[in-house]
C-alpha cells in the first residue's frame, strides 16, 4: 500500500512534468506509431488475402487440370478426356444423367486501372452450362447471367470496381471480339469476383482454342467422394489428371503470395522496431537526467529506488503505448477495408480488402509495449541507482 | 543536554583516478538534541559533505555516526532510507519542489512513506501549511509563488512527518536579505518553539546569528565560536 502510494506519487510527478519533454517523448509516441502502422498493414493485408483465398472454394467441388499443372494456365485437358470424367463415380448428377460439370477455358485479357490508369492482367473464364451452378455463394447483384453462344459476358463486383470499362450495359473489346457487360456477379469476396466470365464456347471460339480446355470443375456427392473420383481418374489412361478439392486449390494458389507478405512485413517491422527502441532509450535516459534532481530529492525524504524505477517503466509504457494505439487507429483508419488487388501466383490480380483484426491489434499493441519495456528498463534501472547527492544540484 | 548526532574519526576521501583527495580526515562532533548549529566555512571546505554524511545520503570513508544510539555507518540503503524518513527534515538552496505538484502534494510526500491514511494526511499537510504561514496556498504550484514562498513549502515540508533533525544547506543562499530573515526566524521558531535540531550551512554571518552555536570547518577542522 506504502509501496503503491509513492509510486501512483512519483508516477503523477513523472507523468504531469511529460510536458516539459514534449518534442523528445512525441518523437518516440511518434516512432512506434509507425513501427506499428507498418506492421499492422502488413498483418492486414495477409488477414485480407487469406480471407479472401479462404472464402474461396469448396470441398465439395472439385476440380480436374493436366497432371503437373501448377496453375490453370499451363494445364491443357482435350473434349474427350471431359467426356471421360462425365462417367467417373461420385458426382452430383442431374435428371437426364449427366454430371454437374463445367469444362473451362482461362484466358488472360488487358484491363485498365482506375486508380493508375495502367494496364493490366485480367483473368478473363469460359464457362460451361453448369459453370455457375458449380460456384458456391454466387450471386448476379445487377443485370442477369450471359446467354449462352453470345457474346455476352457478366463481371465480378470487385472487378467493376478496380477497372474501367466494365459497368453493367457496356461494351468491351476484350481480345479480337467486343463483349456486352449483361450482369455483375458477387460472391462473397471470393477470388472469382476479379474475373469475368463467358460461355466457354464463344471464349475458345473468339480466342482460337479449338476444343481445349484447360480445367473442369465437377460437383461431388459427398466429401468422400473425391477419393473416389482420384481413384477412378488414376487408373484410366487416357486421364493423366490432378483431382484437387476447389478449397486446397485455391490454398495453394495463394500460398506464395502469402508467404511472400507475411516474410516482408514481420522483418520490416522488427527492423524499425529496433529504431524505436533507439530512439525510446535516448528519450527516456534524457527523462531520468532531466529528473534527475527531482528524483534524488525523493530519495532524500526517504523514497525507494523502486518506485522512481516504475515511475520511469511507466512513462515509457504510456509514451508506447500511446504510440500503438495511434498506429492501430491510424492503420483502422486508412486501410481497414481498404481495397486493393495484389498478383496472385497465377499471375492475375486477385481484389481483396486489408483486414485489421482485433488479434492484431493486440499483436501491434504487443509489439509497441515491448519497444516501451526495453526501452524504459535501463533508463528506470538508471533511475533508480542515481546518486542522492545529486539532489544539491542547481537548477 | 543529551547528544543527538555525532561523529567519531569521521573521514572523507574522494579517489580520482590516480589522486585521492581527502576532505577531512579525524573528524569528531557531537550535537545535542535541541541544537541550532550553523556551520560556516570556506567554499569546498566540505559542509555539504560533512552535512551528506549527517543525513545518511553519502557515507563516511571512515569513522562511526551515530544517530540517538544508532549507528548509520553500519546501516544498509533501505535501512538508512527508513531512518530518513522518519527523523531527517532537508530544506535545499533551491527549495526542491515538484513543479508538477502543488504545495500541499509537496508538503505529503514524506507522509506517503508512513502508514497514515489520506485524511490523516490531508489534515497534516494543512498543519505544517498553517505553520509556515502558507495555509491559502495549499492549492499553488512553486512556479505560481515567490522564492521565499517556495523555501516556505519546502520547510512544511521538511516538518510535515515530525522529524527531529532539519538539515539545511544554504536555505537562504537564492534569497533577498528581508525574504532570509523571515525564514531564518521561522527555522528559530521550530527551534526554540519544536525542539527540532536544526544542522544549517551557510556563508552569511547574518544568517549564522540566528543559530546557537556556530562551527567554523577549514582544512578539515573545526573552530567553534560560540553566538554573539
Ligand atoms: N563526488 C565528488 N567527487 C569528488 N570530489 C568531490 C565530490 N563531492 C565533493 N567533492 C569535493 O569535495 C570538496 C568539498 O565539497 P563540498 O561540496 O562539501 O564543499 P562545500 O563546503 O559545501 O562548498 P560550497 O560552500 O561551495 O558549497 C570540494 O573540493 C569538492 O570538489
Ligand atoms: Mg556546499
Amino acid at each position: 500500500m506504502r509501496v503503491l502510494n509513492q509510486i501512483i506519487a512519483v508516477t503523477t510527478i513523472n507523468l504531469k512534468s511529460l510536458p516539459q519533454r514534449f518534442w523528445l517523448s512525441l518523437s518516440t509516441v511518434v516512432a512506434v506509431t509507425m513501427v506499428v502502422m507498418v506492421l499492422l498493414s502488413f498483418l492486414a493485408m495477409v488477414a485480407g488475402f487469406q480471407r479472401t483465398i479462404d472464402g474461396s472454394g469448396s470441398d465439395n467441388i472439385a476440380i480436374l487440370m493436366r497432371d503437373g499443372s501448377q496453375q490453370e494456365l499451363n494445364s491443357v485437358v482435350m473434349l474427350d478426356q471431359v467426356r471421360l470424367v462425365g462417367e467417373a463415380p461420385g458426382l452430383v448428377r442431374k435428371p437426364d444423367g449427366n454430371a454437374v460439370m463445367s469444362a473451362e477455358l482461362y484466358v488472360i485479357v488487358d484491363g485498365i486501372k482506375r486508380s493508375t490508369g495502367l494496364k493490366s492482367n485480367l483473368p478473363m473464364r469460359g464457362i460451361g452450362l453448369d459453370g455457375a451452378a458449380l460456384r458456391d455463394g454466387l450471386a448476379i447483384t445487377r443485370g442477369r447471367m450471359f446467354e449462352p453462344g453470345s457474346n455476352e459476358i457478366v463481371v465480378g463486383e470487385n472487378l467493376t470496381r478496380e477497372f474501367k470499362g466494365f459497368d453493367l450495359g457496356s461494351e468491351i473489346k476484350l481480345g479480337t471480339a467486343t463483349w456486352k457487360v449483361v450482369g455483375i456477379f458477387s460472391m462473397k469476396g471470393a477470388v472469382f469476383e476479379s474475373e469475368i466470365w463467358g460461355d466457354v464456347t464463344v471464349v475458345q471460339s473468339m480466342f482460337r482454342r479449338g476444343n481445349s480446355f484447360q480445367t473442369i470443375r465437377v460437383r461431388l456427392e459427398n466429401d468422400g467422394a473425391i477419393e473416389a473420383l482420384r481413384t477412378y481418374v488414376e487408373n484410366e489412361p487416357r486421364l493423366k489428371l490432378a483431382v484437387q478439392s476447389e478449397k486446397a486449390f485455391f490454398a495453394g494458389q495463394s500460398s506464395g503470395t502469402i508467404r511472400l507478405v507475411k516474410g516482408a512485413g514481420w522483418p520490416l517491422a522488427i527492423a524499425m522496431a529496433i529504431g524505436a527502441l533507439a530512439g525510446a532509450l535516448n528519450t527516456m535516459y534524457s527523462s531520468v537526467a532531466t529528473r534527475s534532481r527531482e528524483i534524488a530529492t525523493l530519495r532524500c525524504l526517504g523514497f525507494g529506488g523502486f518506485p522512481s524505477f516504475m515511475a520511469t517503466l511507466l512513462e515509457s509504457l504510456v509514451l508506447s503505448a500511446i504510440g500503438g494505439g495511434l498506429g492501430a487507429l491510424l492503420t483502422f483508419l486508412i486501410f481497414d477495408g481498404f481495397s486493393t488487388s495484389a498478383l496472385g501466383d497465377g499471375f492475375t490480380q486477385i481484389v481483396f480488402s486489408f483486414s485489421l483484426t482485433p488479434a492484431l491489434v493486440k499483436q501491434g499493441i504487443t509489439l509497441a509495449m515491448l519497444v516501451g519495456l526495453i526501452g524504459g528498463f535501463f533508463p528506470a534501472l538508471r533511475a533508480a541507482r542515481l546518486p542522492i547527492v545529486a539532489a544539491y544540484a542547481q537548477g | 543536554m543529551t547528544a543527538l548526532i555525532s561523529i567519531q574519526g569521521g573521514a572523507k576521501r574522494f579517489v580520482k583516478g590516480r589522486e585521492t583527495i581527502t576532505i577531512f580526515d579525524h573528524l569528531d562532533m557531537t550535537i545535542e538534541q535541541g541544537d541550532f548549529i550553523a556551520i560556516m566555512g570556506p567554499s569546498g571546505s566540505g559542509k555539504t559533505t560533512l552535512l551528506n554524511l549527517l543525513g545518511g545520503i553519502d557515507r563516511a570513508t571512515a569513522g562511526s555516526i551515530s544517530f540517538a544510539g544508532q549507528r548509520l555507518d553500519q546501516m544498509n540503503e533501505g535501512q538508512l532510507s527508513a531512518w530518513r524518513a522518519a527523523n531527517v527534515g532537508f530544506i535545499f538552496q533551491f527549495y526542491n519542489l515538484m513543479p508538477a505538484l502543488n504545495a500541499a502534494r509537496n508538503v505529503e510526500l514524506p507522509l506517503l512513506l508512513t502508514s497514515l491514511g489520506a485524511g490523516e494526511r490531508k489534515r497534516r499537510v494543512e498543519t505544517a501549511l498553517k505553520i509556515v504561514g502558507l495555509a491559502e496556498r495549499a492549492k499553488h504550484f512553486p512556479r505560481e509563488m515567490s522564492g521565499g514562498q517556495q523555501q516556505r513549502v519546502a520547510i512544511a515540508r521538511a516538518i510535515v512527518a515530525d522529524p527531529r533533525m532539519l538539515l539545511c544547506d544554504e536555505p537562504t543562499g537564492d534569497l533577498d536579505r528581508k525574504t532570509a530573515d523571515e525564514i531564518l526566524s521561522m527555522l528559530q521558531l521550530l527551534n526554540k518553539e519544536m525542539g527540532k535540531t536544526i544542522i544549517m550551512v551557510t556563508h552569511d554571518p547574518e544568517a549564522a546569528r540566528y543559530a546557537s552555536r556556530v562551527l567554523h570547518l577549514d582544512k578539515g577542522r573545526f573552530v567553534e565560536q560560540v553566538a554573539a
